[in-house]
């Protein structure tokens, strides 16, 4: 199974990110997911957490992820070092932010510059999806694509499709 | 067929689409409020050609869909928690006048202290009602538990109000891939409401009336053979869905590894998931465990209780419930189900996931662990007394 955490504000589309890798993952035929947001009061701004789990057989916990294989961050501002506790061995942190890092464990990503240029908004929800399928190899471009194509408002597609594949290339070099 | 990522409040609804209800009436609470938004998006978009009505408590969306329901027409409504309480009044009503609605509860904690999560009090505490009660694990079961619910409600040996239940949040907000049957086999499965109990001009009735002391425990009777007699229509109703749509169901329970299961862990709903894992991993380690998932709890399906822990050395009921000052709700069932078949074996109770309180593996584990003492036992999860 994989487990894949994601941190977020209210607003910035953390649970959407943890549902469209869902529904990308389950495009493929004896998938299975689970995809669910930390439940409680939801206000724009407040930290929140949203949980992806994939697997090829029947899942059933239904708890929240406690060792990830990727945590990933919208917002650098809710990183801190306890990130490190929810990894699982070799397990990845993949975070949005300008600056740079250098711990094996964690991978960088300028989303917020990549949301700018194609979103015209700081919102970086597809493009750290865009930037974990190329760094993980858990989910495919075409499947993220598919994703977007299906359930997010048809306005919002081609600017979406062009930033996850913007952030593939850039976190693939 | 078609493969789809759902929450299980939306696959309940598309399950409720499939159903094709005339009438629709609820009254919006979390975590029930997905499903009639869903609905009502369904109406709207045309996809559904149903009346949905929008009414301004719970109290009127059960009458106003058991109103429908004496009409003939096929009726559903959904609550939880506090909702459920504020429309209790009309539970045993719409039992007694054998009207079969259909409704979904999303399961939740009841006040005081406040809380909008997952927990079985608020179903439990109207298990004499009169209504049958199903509870789901997961999203797939809860779509088919839809369209299942109107066909078993109906069912001229029936005609009983049906309350399917899903886990708050943990089940209603969870997003999975579920197989939505398409229109045309869900219309070979489910007939059309058919009733002789309903308002008519043609052969007008007496619908709703009273019954003194002389009759009464008749009409209670026919009410409770009602009831028994969903244990033949689950049945009927199992093997005609598996047929068309290919999925099967086991009844009123699903026995996993108990036949040589020396320790039997008792549950219901979306927490089954867990246990089935932990059974796995312990089978590994050659110790014999299973798994008792109680689907229906009324009609309580006391000879498949007994019958799959016959041989066990020990049994736990593990719930989302505390009836205070005493114990669990489904513990007191499932004893009276062992003490009924003369199986006198140690049962534990296990009172866990109050207010949406996480349950962990290591819980399910220590249970079983604590199950070899062969004790009985009621114990609170996860807050450090015994």
């Amino acid at each position: 199974m994989k487990e894949i955490i994601w941190h977020g504000r209210g607003g910035q589309g953390a649970f959407t990110a943890a549902r469209l890798l869902g529904e990308a993952y389950s495009l493929r035929d004896n998938t299975f997911v689970l995809a669910f947001p930390s439940f409680g009061p939801e206000r724009r701004g407040a930290p929140i957490r949203a949980f992806t789990k994939l697997d090829e057989k029947p899942i059933g916990n239904r708890s929240e992820i406690s060792k990830a294989d990727y945590s990933i961050f919208l917002d650098d501002t809710l990183f801190s070092k306890q990130a490190y506790d929810e990894l699982r061995p070799h397990g990845k942190i993949l975070l949005n932010t300008k600056k740079k890092i250098d711990i094996d464990s964690v991978i960088t990503i300028d989303g917020d510059s990549i949301a700018e240029k194609y979103l015209g908004l700081p919102i970086t929800n597809t493009i750290l999806l865009g930037a974990l399928a190329a760094v993980s190899g858990i989910i495919t471009l075409d499947a993220l694509t598919e994703a977007v194509k299906q359930s997010m408002p048809p306005r919002l597609h081609e600017k979406n499709i062009a930033a996850v594949r913007a952030a593939y290339e850039e976190a693939g070099k | 067929m078609a493969r789809k990522f759902l929450s299980g409040n939306e696959a309940f609804a598309y399950g409720v689409r499939l159903a094709r209800p005339q009438v629709i009436s609820a009254y919006p609470i979390t975590p029930q409020t997905i499903v009639v938004e869903k609905l009502s998006e369904f109406v709207e978009d045309g996809s559904l050609k149903s009346e949905f009505v929008h009414v301004e408590s719970e109290h009127s969306a059960l009458s106003c869909a058991m109103g429908a329901s004496s009409t003939g027409a096929r009726a559903f409504t959904a609550t939880s928690s506090q909702g459920l309480l504020y429309m209790a009044e009309c539970l045993p009503y719409a039992a007694g006048g054998r009207f079969p609605v259909v409704m979904m509860n999303a399961n939740r904690s009841t006040a005081l202290p406040w809380n909008i999560y997952g927990d079985q009090r608020d179903s439990l505490s109207q298990l004499d009602s009169g209504w049958i009660q199903a509870y789901a694990e997961n999203a797939q079961e809860a779509l088919d538990l839809a369209l299942m619910s109107f066909y078993i409600a109906e069912h001229k040996k029936v005609s009983t109000p049906f309350m399917a239940n899903l886990d708050g949040f943990v089940l209603t907000h969870t997003y999975e891939v579920v197989d939505v049957p398409d229109a045309e086999q869900a219309d070979e499965f489910l007939p059309s409401f058919e009733t002789d109990n309903k308002m008519s001009l043609s052969n007008p009735k007496n619908l709703g009336f009273s019954a003194g002391p002389d009759t009464n425990t008749y009409f209670k009777y026919k009410e409770h053979t009602g009831l028994l007699n969903v244990r033949e229509v689950v049945k009927e109703a199992e093997i005609r869905f598996e047929k068309i749509f290919g999925r099967h169901y086991s009844g009123l329970t699903e026995s996993y590894k108990t036949d040589d299961a020396d320790y039997i862990l008792i549950t219901l709903g979306s927490i089954s998931g867990l246990v089935r894992e932990i059974v796995d991993r312990l089978r590994e380690n050659g110790e014999r465990v299973g798994l008792l998932r109680i689907r229906y709890m009324r009609p309580f399906p006391n000879e498949e209780i007994a019958r799959a822990v016959r041989n066990a050395k020990a049994v736990a009921v593990l719930e989302k419930d505390i009836s205070f000052g005493n114990e669990g709700t489904v513990y007191t069932n499932v004893n009276s189900a062992l003490q009924k078949a003369g199986i006198n074996i140690p049962a534990a109770n296990y009172i866990g996931g109050l207010g949406g309180k996480n349950i962990s593996p290591q819980e399910i584990e220590n249970i079983f662990e604590e199950l070899k003492q062969e004790e009985t036992a009621v114990r609170f999860l996860g807050i450090g007394v015994r």
